[in-house]
């Protein structure tokens, strides 16, 4: 149907209309032009930009260490798997092992910010359906689980946190039974969001067997994470090449069958599950002994031995990875981010939204997990 | 939907619940302790470094002058930062070389000026009251490294054996290491009296260029094989790392990038123009010490003939006839004299200025343009207590030359050095004699036997803090607080030292003017004591009319910043200027050359206006 569309003209009542950047169900500063046909997208053009800051640059013009402030902020809603990336690459290049009780605390700190991103993509869902209690519960939710960030990083959002060499500082005195009582607090709210959410009439009618991206046109983008998952293929980089202690971790890789954005959506709340089943098993056994590893010299003077590798981790949208050249000296010759979203927000919208309803172009997006600055880096 | 009826009330239950939101907050929510907001700067404790500067992602800090004096060690600039670039990472707070920056729990900020949004943090925060300490460097978050790469010396048991250097150098690794420790703050070369260019030479270490590091140090310097093995190091003591950890080792990286350069491509390292062309004007320098060595290095590329006058057999003043060899071989120095003598500098050894020829002649009958005086402090000074008149009691300069006379050459005559020897004096030159008489102790009884006796109490002693470690290691023992009254002689024979307790070294304007408590008397036993409480000048080679015409005050001459005494053609350097100590010897040097250098060239331009 879609292809036929193409060939629509005008004058059989073809409307443009530009969805976002500035729409409150747009993720972040991003734009589909799209062609309408009375309510149904006939065609749709990502048009990405508007964020663009040019990370990747600047992150030559800074050294190793300073980039830490930089990498967050390619991503709100995940920042630490930037800094875990990061750290990762330059860790490879410069040979160093980061102790193991920093490794058990980076997979809290990944978690965590595994939790916080769902929360924020399911109070995503009910805001782009009408459902606005879920969204003000998910980003209450959040907001507890950013309680947790700012005792341990000292920040809520950016905690740069996860550092070259493993993390900043230890945990504070007394957190685990904090972490354990929001935790506790989440756990019992995850059922009200099943309740709510996922057996909700209206969400059922619009997101069942809807907004379908099946295996082939997954493998055909290279669409990881929940896209691929949902589609039955137990794909996750902390199983596949586990890093940090996740080696260590006893969790489920929760799949779906059908591909539809419902399963996309509720995959979300089961990963939320096995993600605070894997801080439990953090905080039951973690090791003691130190958090870093530094290299020589100070931080001004940190070089990272000529080479390049990529690192790649599990985001809360698929794989995540950062290609990182040194030339040896104190700051990175190259480094280029990989952004998990990069083929559903460009390729995937412009390909397979045609087709969709006007009112299900913000589902659409929220459900494939899409993230502007993983384009605009 | 089997709760299909009922589903809506379900929400009713929250009704009775607390709400979590309120809608005007009566207080502000307190942040976690660890909380990144707004900073604080303690303003005494900061030294200006800019350290937080340098590491700063957002280039939110900039250092701005302050009303603070500016010293060794501390700059008069502080931090201010620019809220509307800080990211609040607290990189700053984590190099900061003092802890004097932090971060408090405060949060908030609104003010249409957007002028307050830059501002020098103080101890109170941004809103000038107490907040709560927010986040706090810990060991795992800071960004300094604090331990100085060790250096390999040889052990105590071994050194005292002979008169080996001792401190063997760093590998390429190892210096490469400590250079990158450097923070590049400068605060160094501000507190060098030569303003060596030393953040210049660790970064060309740390970039693994020794020839370019070697290139920064003669900028200022010809004498780095010397000061990279004895300076006193101001710069060290200076260093912001210093002030959590253990200051970069400049000294021993100084040395490394000199041991990295062949001594026979110095030349061509260092870009020395040969063919230098002369302007016929001729200038005499008597004494070849650091001054005077250095005077000529500068003079001769500006197309001076320079010719050093010598008293000794060999160039080096005090390096060469004071220092003991296991601090500063006689390799070392000659690479650096040899450096000096290849820009043309003539050094004419064994030549007595007011003995063989006099200053008037070098003026008028060698027709010398200028004269540079770098004679040092060669004489010692005595305590003059009874007894210091017996023949037997050694002065330390004349016996720290037997010993490196008998070092050169250990065939001539052992110098004297009695079983049990009282060494009185407490800086470095009692060291020096200290170690060198315990080596000839061993070598001559197999056992050291040195006592040491300090006026001052261990804190304030004047000696470096290495010296007195590596003394003691060594096997001498120190004696703090003691002053000498009287060397006791039985028999023509001396039997040792009687003592009394020294309370206090200083007055209330820091002044030398020693208190004792005469209750509190010892007596030492030895047969042998060495005289080492400082040095002095002889002035005695000057003729009498210039004794009357030049200001001498206290030993030193009164002259112009760059060294220029009330008879025009008269410049003065060194330790009778600045008082004894290498590298102002050498910036004494480096002055004099500008000076004589531009003294000489208007005396050129003179006539030509006729």
């Amino acid at each position: 149907m879609a292809e036929n569309n193409l060939e629509l003209t005008r004058n059989q009542k073809e409307v443009e209309l530009f969805f976002g950047p500035n729409h409150p169900g747009m993720h972040g500063n991003f734009s589909v032009h799209l062609k309408l046909e009375g309510d149904t997208v006939v065609q749709a053009e990502p048009v990405p930009g508007f964020l663009h800051r040019g990370f990747e640059k600047l992150m030559e013009r800074r050294l190793w260490m300073s980039n830490l402030a930089l990498i967050p902020r390619i991503c709100v809603p995940e920042p630490d798997i930037n800094e875990m990336v990061y750290a990762m690459a330059v860790e490879r290049l410069s040979e160093l092992q980061v102790p193991p009780r920093g490794n058990w605390i980076r997979v809290l700190i990944l978690e965590l910010a595994r939790i916080n991103a769902h929360l924020m993509s399911i109070g995503g869902l009910g805001g782009a359906s009408g459902l606005y209690t879920d969204m003000y519960w998910a980003m209450t939710e959040r907001d507890w689980i950013l309680d947790i960030f700012e005792k341990i990083t000292g920040a809520r959002v950016y905690h740069m946190y996860i550092v070259i060499g493993g993390v900043r500082q230890d945990l504070p005195e007394g957190i685990v039974p904090f972490i354990l009582e929001r935790l506790d607090g989440l756990e019992r709210r995850l059922k009200e969001f099943h309740d709510l959410l996922y057996k909700n009439p209206v969400l059922h009618a619009r997101l069942k067997d809807r907004l379908i991206l099946n295996r082939s046109m997954c493998e055909e983008m290279c669409i990881t994470g929940i896209g691929l998952r949902a589609t039955g293929i137990p794909h996750d980089i902390r199983r596949v090449d586990p890093y940090a202690a996740y080696e260590e971790m006893d969790f489920d890789i929760p799949t779906g069958e059908k591909g539809d954005a419902l399963t996309r959506g509720h995959l979300k709340l089961l990963e939320v599950e096995q993600s605070i089943r894997i801080i439990r098993q953090v905080l039951a056994k973690i090791p003691s002994g130190p958090v870093r590893q530094k290299p020589l010299g100070n931080a001004l003077r940190w070089r990272v031995p000529a080479g390049e590798t990529f690192e790649h981790v599990e985001s809360s949208r698929g794989e995540y990875g950062y290609y990182v050249v040194s030339d040896g000296s104190e700051k990175p010759y190259r480094i280029h981010v990989r952004g998990a979203s990069y083929p559903q927000g460009l390729y995937g919208v412009q390909r397979y939204m045609p087709g969709t309803r006007i009112e299900d172009v913000a589902l659409w997006l929220g459900t494939m997990d899409f993230c502007p600055p993983e384009i605009d880096r | 939907m089997t709760k299909g009826f009922f589903a809506p009330a379900v929400a009713w239950k929250y009704l009775a619940k607390k709400p979590i939101t309120i809608c005007v907050p009566k207080e502000e929510r307190p942040a976690a302790p660890r909380y990144r907001g707004f900073h604080t700067n303690d303003i005494e404790k900061c030294i200006g470094c800019g350290t937080c500067g340098s590491i700063c992602p957002t280039e939110a800090i900039h250092m701005v002058e302050v009303d603070l004096p500016s010293e060794p060690g501390n700059f008069n600039r502080r931090p201010a930062i620019d809220y509307g670039r800080c990211s609040f990472c607290a990189l700053c707070v984590d190099i900061c070389t003092t802890g004097s920056l932090k971060m408090t729990r405060e949060y908030v900020h609104i003010d249409p000026d957007p002028e307050s949004f830059f501002f020098i943090p103080e101890e109170k925060g941004i809103h000038s009251r107490e907040m709560e300490e927010g986040y706090a460097r810990d060991e795992s978050s800071d960004l300094l490294e604090l331990q100085r790469v060790v250096m390999s010396l040889l052990d105590a048991k071994n050194r005292v054996k002979s008169f080996v250097e001792m401190v063997q150098g760093y590998s390429k690794e190892q210096a490469q290491h400590e250079a990158s420790r450097c923070v590049d703050c400068s605060l160094c070369r501000e507190a060098c009296p030569a303003n060596m260019h030393i953040p210049q030479y660790i970064e060309a270490i740390w970039k693994g260029n020794e020839q370019q590091a070697a290139r920064e140090i003669y900028r200022t310097n010809p004498l780095p094989e010397v000061c990279g093995r004895v300076c006193t190091h101001n710069c060290e003591t200076a260093c912001s790392i210093g002030n959590r950890g253990e200051p970069v080792a400049i000294r021993w990286l100084k040395r490394y990038a000199l041991d990295a350069v062949e001594p026979s491509s110095l030349a061509r390292v260092l870009k020395f123009d040969t063919a230098i062309e002369k302007n016929g004007k001729k200038v005499a320098i008597v004494g070849a010490g650091p001054a005077g060595l250095a005077a000529a290095y500068f003079l001769a590329p500006m197309g001076y003939q320079v010719t050093i006058f010598e008293k000794q057999d060999k160039a080096g003043g005090v390096m060469r006839y004071g220092i003991p060899a296991y601090r500063l071989p006689d390799e070392a120095l000659d690479r650096d004299i040899a450096v000096v003598e290849s820009l043309g500098v003539e050094i004419r050894t064994g030549v007595e200025v007011g003995k063989n020829l006099s200053l008037d002649q070098l003026k008028n009958s060698y027709k010398y343009d200028a004269v540079l005086l770098a004679v040092g402090f060669s004489a010692t000074r005595s305590t003059q207590i009874p007894g210091s008149e017996h023949p037997q009691v050694q002065q330390a300069l004349e016996f720290l030359a037997q010993v490196r006379d008998w070092v050169r050459n250990p065939r001539g005559q052992v110098p004297r050095v009695e079983s049990r020897l009282i060494v009185i004096g407490g800086g470095n030159v009692a060291f020096d004699v200290a170690r060198s008489a315990a080596r000839i102790q061993k070598f001559q009884y197999g056992k050291v036997d040195v006592r040491l006796v300090s006026l001052e109490s261990r804190e304030i002693m004047p000696a470096d803090l290495e010296e007195i470690e590596e003394g003691q290691e060594e096997g001498i023992q120190i004696l703090n607080s003691y002053g000498p009254r009287k060397i006791e002689i039985q028999e023509d024979r001396i039997k040792g030292v009687s003592l009394v307790k020294c309370l206090s070294v200083f007055d209330e304007n820091k002044r030398f003017n020693p208190t004792f408590d005469e209750n509190d008397a010892r007596f030492l036993e030895g047969n042998g004591v060495v005289e080492a409480i400082g040095q002095a000048p002889d002035y005695s080679l000057l003729p009498e009319h210039l004794q009357k015409e030049l200001e001498i005050v206290r030993g030193r001459f009164i002259a112009s910043e760059d060294g220029q005494t009330s008879v025009p053609w008269l410049f003065v350097a060194g330790d009778i200027l600045n008082g004894p100590d290498i590298i102002h010897g050498v910036a004494d040097g480096h002055r004099a050359a500008q000076g004589i250098d531009e003294f000489l060239g208007k005396e050129a331009e003179a006539p030509k206006k006729k």
